[in-house]
């Protein structure tokens, strides 16, 4: 453990590789922390199966490489049968716990989250999968520091997806009607928007989101049915550590844990890896709880 | 229910590993099963808290009981009784120190921060060597013969389940199970009435924790062998089936959770074995459907069918809280 720390004082350029290969992963964490940010902005619904959306995402774009289209095709079909999914989930299950208490509704799709990952289990196997993109690494600084050219791809269009959607939640009038039922859903209803649409669009377009990032991570890093959780925590760090609306925060905090994970990974051994992003999270709730007292108030 | 329906089924359960010598390994745990629905409910049920990471206790009292059975020398039972002891004193002590910390917050905070909590734990589990990393433990073998061995966890189990129940039944109807049921209706409230919410929060989880630990330390020596995550840690069965069976019964009722634990238990047993493999994709479905369509569970059902006979009860109830 110490010997992989001094690794990287004898050799600095090593922690210019980690941070750049953590920061592109990141950029993932980051449109999956997104789409779990608009549903909880807009429904006040903590989707505990935002990370087996990112899963299943991953799957289809396996299935879709299968077929043999072209990997990156999978990303646009991924982000479609997920909006899909998400539709039929909002339509079964969420609609019915959305003016509920916090534990119902966190039940329901712990369930959800449940019913996906051993469904996936069941019909693709638990191994780990991995698509290889072809694609080819660059080399910099004495070729200490390698970056597999499909992250580099999976940063740009996770920060491209980002900003379209930012686009469209500013710009578009369904973007518009999302605002408004986030800021007051009864007053939304009394000026005639349909808000279980516009929920059933939040949901489906948060569960597209995953997809599209699951479709990202099976090309960039590797994928099995069990990734769910921790997907579905580190976007809830993301949106903790940012808060509710604070889109650069989303980016930044993303960025900064995929960093801070790869450092880890290295330091500790990739088997503490997924202990570290929980371990963190729970740090980070107590941290802010902690800063919060002091005002008599509590995170709720 | 009057008092010889108690006596009977008393009976019933000190009979039952006797009639039924087939389902002995099932029956013992039933009581397991039951001890894990009733401490879920201490916090779920009566204090308002909806911990989804409870799980790490039973995993911190198995391994805390094996590593005593492991490396105190002393012979089978003794080692085995205060491995069981010191599992719970874990327990307890690991309830203390995130007790005051994770309590503090609310809602969805405190739900996936305790989620987070208890995969963490399995996690770390299967990356430390001096508790058997990835490939886990196994519990010593049981001295005696292999037919008693069923019949001696059964009331093992047994009698630290009626212990749980008793004194969970006493503390729930004392100053304790007001202060937890105030906190749960309104904890702004509780505490501006001079509660010291904080205090009675850390307790109960204490409390969930000590029941928990306990029963790990034995569970762990009937299922024989100790997997970090899918036995001691092991969030998709336990950790999930003792919330589920809480809701199942009724959640924050004395009888709720053993009612549910009895029901799902058999039912588990009965049709389990037919899905063949797709067991878990099962419970993912059942968990959706219980919440859905039968969130207040089979007692609060009960309680609206024939809500007489559940208000005369109350009557009862009250009436003996204001005779102690």
């Amino acid at each position: 453990m110490f010997d992989n720390f001094m690794i990287l004082f004898d050799a600095p350029v090593f922690s210019v590789d980690l941070l750049i290969n953590g920061m592109l992963i990141g950029a993932i964490f980051m449109l999956a922390a997104y789409g779990m940010a608009l549903v909880w902005g807009v429904m006040d619904v903590i989707n505990v199966a935002q990370g087996e959306y990112v899963m299943v995402g991953g799957y289809v774009t396996l299935v879709v490489v299968k077929l043999g289209l072209n990997p990156l095709l999978g990303i646009p079909i991924a982000a479609l049968v997920l909006y899909l999914l998400g539709w039929l989930m909002y339509r079964t299950v969420v609609y019915r716990v959305v003016d509920k208490d916090v534990f119902t509704s966190l039940l329901a799709t712990f369930g959800i989250a449940i019913l996906l990952a051993q469904l996936t289990n069941q019909i693709f196997g638990a191994d780990v999968r991995s698509i290889d993109t072809e694609l080819g690494t660059w080399f910099f600084l004495d070729d200490m520091v390698t970056v597999a050219v499909i992250k580099v791809i999976a940063f740009a269009l996770a920060l491209f997806l980002g900003v379209v959607l930012w686009l469209f939640l500013k710009k578009s009038r369904t973007g518009q009607a999302i605002r408004a039922t986030a800021q007051n859903a009864r007053a939304a209803r009394i000026l005639g928007i349909d808000t279980h649409r516009i929920y059933a669009i939040t949901y489906s377009l948060s569960a597209a989101l995953c997809g599209a990032a699951g479709s990202l991570v099976v090309m960039a890093w590797s994928i099995h049915p069990y990734i769910g959780l921790p997907f579905t925590v580190r976007s809830f760090m993301v949106v903790i550590v940012a808060g509710l609306g604070n889109l650069p925060g989303v980016v930044l905090a993303g960025l900064g844990l995929g960093a801070a994970e790869n450092f880890a990974g290295f330091i500790l051994g990739t088997e503490f890896q997924i202990a570290f992003v929980f371990i963190l999270m729970i740090v980070v709730l107590v941290w802010r709880n902690r800063s919060l007292r002091r005002k008599r108030k509590y995170l709720k | 229910m009057k008092p010889y329906h108690y006596v009977l089924l008393f009976l019933l359960c000190v009979i039952a590993p006797f009639i039924l010598p087939d389902y002995r390994t099932q029956l013992a745990l039933l009581w397991v099963m039951i001890v894990l629905a009733l401490s879920w409910d201490i916090l779920g049920g009566q204090m308002g808290y909806n911990s989804f990471g409870n799980i790490i206790f039973f995993g911190v009292g198995m391994y805390a009981c094996a590593v005593f059975q492991r490396d105190s020398g002393l012979s089978y039972y003794p080692a085995l009784l205060i491995g069981m002891g010191l599992g719970g004193l874990f327990a307890m002590l690991t309830a203390a120190l995130l007790g005051n910390a994770l309590l503090g917050m609310r809602g969805h905070y405190f739900a996936i921060g305790t989620l987070g909590l208890g995969v963490a734990a399995g996690e770390l589990a299967g990356g430390w060597d001096y508790i058997g990393a990835g490939s886990g433990m196994t519990t010593p073998l049981f001295p005696g013969e292999l037919a008693n061995r069923d019949v001696f966890f059964y009331f093992l189990f047994f009698a630290w389940a009626l212990v749980g129940f008793l004194g969970l039944r006493w503390l729930y109807r004392g100053r304790f199970g007001l202060a937890i049921n105030a906190i749960r209706d309104d904890e702004d409230k509780a505490e501006s009435m001079g509660i010291h919410t904080t205090r009675y929060k850390v307790t109960a989880w204490i409390f969930s924790a000590l029941f928990l630990g306990v029963i790990g330390g034995g569970a762990g020596n009937l299922i024989g062998f100790i997997d970090p995550k899918d036995v001691a840690f092991s969030g998709p069965t336990f950790g999930v089936w003792m919330i589920l069976m809480a809701i199942t019964g009724g959640k924050g009722r004395l009888w709720g959770p053993v009612v549910g634990a009895v029901v799902f238990h058999f039912t588990q047993e009965l049709f389990w074995t037919l899905l063949l493999g797709w067991q878990r994709v099962a419970l993912g479905l059942l968990i959706i459907l219980i919440v859905l369509f039968f969130p207040e569970g089979i007692l609060g059902w009960i309680a609206q069918r024939f809500p007489q006979r559940a208000a005369a009860k109350a009557q009862l109830d009250d009436k003996s809280k204001q005779a102690s």
